[in-house]
């Protein structure tokens, strides 16, 4: 299979969101249109370098996912390494997040880690 | 002036303890612990690798100077354990990193001195006048296989540094010894090194540090006394204590980059991580000699001058302060961290 | 043009080994018609909710492969697959619901089937009904997205891992009397906080199987439908509503949107409100999202859906009895063919012929729910 996590390697690696200049708003993963102004609306991407606060959590095949909401609002679903409740602060950490096969492309992405 | 113009490092959080791998080889942990002079080690966690902390060691680099990370124009990556065979670390690491596309590239690969020679590579760029800064980083997620004695050191982290003018840390000079010295290799598709042994010491560690350390001394007319510390390859915590011994240089001038007896060997960022140690805590015109060795063999010395720019950079948080951070691992988990059981 | 149900049939769900995908359907499709009293031949067309023939048997095309193992090759008539992940049996229904209500057809099927045991692992298939590139990457699957879900509600609303538990031994409890139904057990509170965590706080008695299983219902006009059916079941409302797809962009993750939607518009149309449905089928894939299900379709109040499940209000004999065919939790889920399935079972208590089950009731509402949400249908049924 063709590596198309090729396509998303930029917004993986840091966490790039869409800001809509028309109505403020920021959408995560990047978009091209923003559903509130749709043609009017005048997309830019942005780098969301922020502290996360855990909104909300699950274990799921012994891994941590949580929904993460950052100071602008935008929230991000990614694996967290490390104890946290809802309300823990995390900053992002790169990490793998899985491989194709032994013999396939790893895949790298942000994961967060708790604050200390 | 060329140089140090910032530093990142990482070491994962996981340790394991001698003593726990000794008890899984019914060794004596006291007997190992006194040979080696190491009492545990880091290891990564089961999605780190070298390609992970590189980043982390880069950002923390690129953090600590204001910076645009399109100023940097090459990135190379050394390591001995890449995570491919056949395709970059580094490249994952310049797009995590942000550096765009017009940068020069390569990961490299002697041993434990790949970044040392990566520096020199970014120092003669930046003396070329090709780029304006150029990044260096040792990265290893060290392999032993299990039950090898290697297994009590093999640890894990990383080390950027960012080349470029007006730096905090002056390289003043380098130079290298370099010989075909076979005395740790791992051949293609092997999954552990093979080491020599005992002829890992005077015919490879020993001759090379201290040929290159002497050449280096020869040349710039330097002298032991001149450095107000040192720092050497640390395999373990007795071979950099004797090289240094052998040199002129006492205890003290190496005790703030021992961090082998913490951290284990990270290989390619050993050396490296050694002089961070030592950068936290450095002031303006102290000189520090680093000398490198990758197996195979070579030997990378370098006379570093501290500058004033020290004063306004920030080094929080000190190498010896992170280390401090760590969560002890069993046997078992750290064959599950290290992916040996799956 | 109003529109009637005048037959339904479905299969038992369950692990049926000895059927295959496409003799699945066969013996619901036979006994919906064999119910509305027809031969076949009088089927103008036939609309097949199904979410992934292709991922569970290797199987695309299935609308007109259905069609022909169920006898109609002969007639020529459109089949059409409608895929909305587990709502591609309401979706089906909808679609043939707007078929008959627009003049287009006078007599159409609405099936749905799934054969989900040939598969080496259903969960992952059903998991990619979330999104593949920014929630299964990270490591979440569908069971994943609804615990986060349930796990702020409790945080906020103060719901109990047991009120969930609830839910699941309500269902439990109204299966044994449904011969169709996976599960004819009861379970006890016990029970369900002792099974393993499937993704905390969601444990394996929070969550529906995944079933084999087909439904089918005929529609009707409402001329035809008096001409051949003694006791028609009128759609009063058939709506449909979509949401951001991702639970990264929901403002609020504790509502479902497109059932909000969905079902304001429904009961806008059918002129029922909320306190007029005397039945309901929803969407229990996991006890949580039956339990903001009552939430959002105005039963309960916005995080005080607990307190339905807690005073009785929606078992057999409370206030509003919901999924009193055992749900997808007890009943089985057979993702396309779900949403054909609540159907059926609202069909049999509308007619009064669900036995020990039997609720009086003279309005009924489906919901049925595509993934974590993104996709509602919600269908009122009157007498």
């Amino acid at each position: 299979m063709v590596p198309r996590i090729w396509r998303r390697i930029r917004y993986r690696y840091n966490v790039i969101a869409s800001y809509c200049e028309s109505c403020g708003s920021y959408y995560y993963p990047q978009r091209e249109i923003c559903p509130k102004c749709r043609r009017r609306g005048i997309v830019k991407e942005v780098e969301i370098n922020d502290e996360g606060t855990v909104l909300s959590y699950t274990v799921v095949n012994g891994r941590k996912i949580a929904l993460i909401e950052f100071k602008n609002g935008t929230r991000m679903l990614a694996e967290v390494c490390g104890d946290i409740e809802i309300g823990s602060r995390v900053k992002k950490a790169f990490r793998r997040y899985g491989e194709d096969g032994e013999a396939g492309i790893i895949y790298y992405g942000t994961k967060f880690v708790p604050i200390i | 002036m060329i140089g140090i113009v910032s530093y990142g490092t990482y070491i994962p959080k996981f340790r394991i303890k001698v003593e726990e791998i000794a008890r899984i080889w019914n060794e004596d942990a006291n007997a190992i612990k006194q040979n080696l002079g190491v009492f545990e080690k880091a290891v990564p966690d089961v999605d780190e690798d070298t390609a992970t902390m590189a980043v982390e060691a880069g950002r923390e680099a690129i953090s600590r100077v204001r910076i645009r990370p399109e100023k940097i124009g090459a990135v190379f990556v050394g390591s001995e354990s890449h995570p491919y065979a056949v395709k970059p670390t580094a490249t994952i690491v310049g797009e995590a990193l942000g550096i765009g596309n017009y940068y020069f590239s390569a990961d490299l690969e002697f041993a434990c001195k790949a970044a040392t020679a990566g520096i020199q590579i970014c120092y003669a760029m930046v003396k070329a006048g090709m780029i304006e800064y150029g990044l260096s980083i040792g990265s290893d997620v060290a392999q032993a296989r299990p039950g090898d004695a290697l297994e009590y050191t093999a640890g894990a982290g990383a080390v950027a540094i960012l080349v470029g003018k007006d730096p905090i840390a002056e390289i003043e000079a380098t130079v290298s010894y370099t010989s075909d010295t076979p005395d740790f290799w791992r051949r293609d598709l092997q999954p552990y090194p093979s080491h020599g042994g005992r002829f890992t010491g005077s015919p490879a560690y020993f001759r090379h540090i201290v040929s290159a350390a002497k050449k280096l001394m020869e040349d710039f007319g330097y002298s032991a006394k001149d450095f107000d510390f040192a720092v050497f390859h640390q395999p373990n915590a007795k071979f950099p204590q004797r090289v240094a011994s052998m040199l002129g240089f006492n205890e003290e001038k190496i005790a703030d980059g021992m961090l082998v007896k913490v951290v284990g060997n990270t290989y390619s960022a050993s050396s490296l991580l050694g002089l961070c140690g030592i950068l936290d805590k450095a002031m303006p015109d102290q000189r520090i000699l680093l000398v490198s060795f990758g197996s195979g063999a070579g030997s990378d010395a370098f006379a570093i001058r501290v500058t004033e720019k020290i004063l306004d950079y920030p080094r929080n948080r000190r190498v010896w302060d992170k280390v401090k951070n760590c969560v002890y691992i069993d046997y078992a988990l750290y064959l599950k961290h290290r992916r040996m059981i799956k | 043009m109003k529109v009637a149900i005048i037959g339904v049939g479905t299969t038992e769900f369950g692990e049926l080994w000895d059927k295959s995908f496409r003799s699945l359907f066969l013996s619901a499709g036979l006994s919906a018609l064999e119910d509305a009293g027809i031969s076949g031949k009088e089927i103008e067309a036939i609309y097949i909710g199904n979410m992934s023939a292709g991922k569970f048997v290797d199987q695309e095309h299935i609308a007109a492969l259905i069609a022909d193992h169920a006898g109609l090759a002969e007639f020529g008539i459109p089949a059409i697959r409608v895929e909305n992940a587990d709502a591609s049996g309401g979706s089906a229904f909808r679609q043939a619901y707007m078929a008959v209500a627009s003049g287009m057809h006078d007599i159409v099927i609405a099936a749905g089937i799934e054969k989900v045991s040939d598969a080496s692992d259903p969960m992952e298939v059903l998991s990619s009904a979330i999104d593949q590139e920014w929630e299964r990457f990270v490591g979440a699957n569908l069971p994943a997205i609804y615990a986060i879900i349930a796990r702020l509600h409790m945080h906020k609303f103060g719901t109990k891992e047991e009120d969930l538990a609830m839910i699941a031994v309500k269902n439990h409890k109204n299966a044994v009397h449904n011969p169709k139904a996976q599960f004819r057990k009861e379970i006890s509170v016990e029970d369900v906080m002792s099974s393993p965590y499937v993704a905390e706080p969601l444990k394996v008695l929070d969550c529906a199987p995944l079933s084999d299983g087909a439904s089918a219902v005929v529609l009707a006009n409402e001329e035809i439908a008096k001409r051949l059916c003694d006791t028609p079941v009128y759609v009063k409302a058939c709506t449909q509503a979509s949401d951001y797809f991702s639970i990264q962009n929901r403002r609020d993750i504790l509502t479902f949107e497109a059932v909000v939607k969905a079902s304001r518009k429904a009961y806008k149309i059918s002129k029922i409100e909320p306190k007029d449905i005397n039945i309901a089928e929803v969407h229990d894939s996991f006890t949580i999202a039956e339990l903001i299900a009552y939430e959002d379709l105005g039963f309960a109040k916005k995080g005080e859906g607990a307190k339905l499940i807690r005073e009785g209000e929606t078992e057999i004999g409370g206030r509003i009895p919901v999924n009193t065919s055992g749900g997808l939790k007890a009943c089985g889920h057979a993702v396309g063919a779900t949403g054909i399935r609540q159907i059926v079972d609202l069909v049999i208590q509308l007619r009064g012929e669900a036995g020990k089950r039997q609720v009086n009731a003279e309005n009924a509402l489906a919901l049925n729910i595509g993934g974590s949400g993104a996709t509602a249908v919600v269908s009122i049924l009157s007498r």
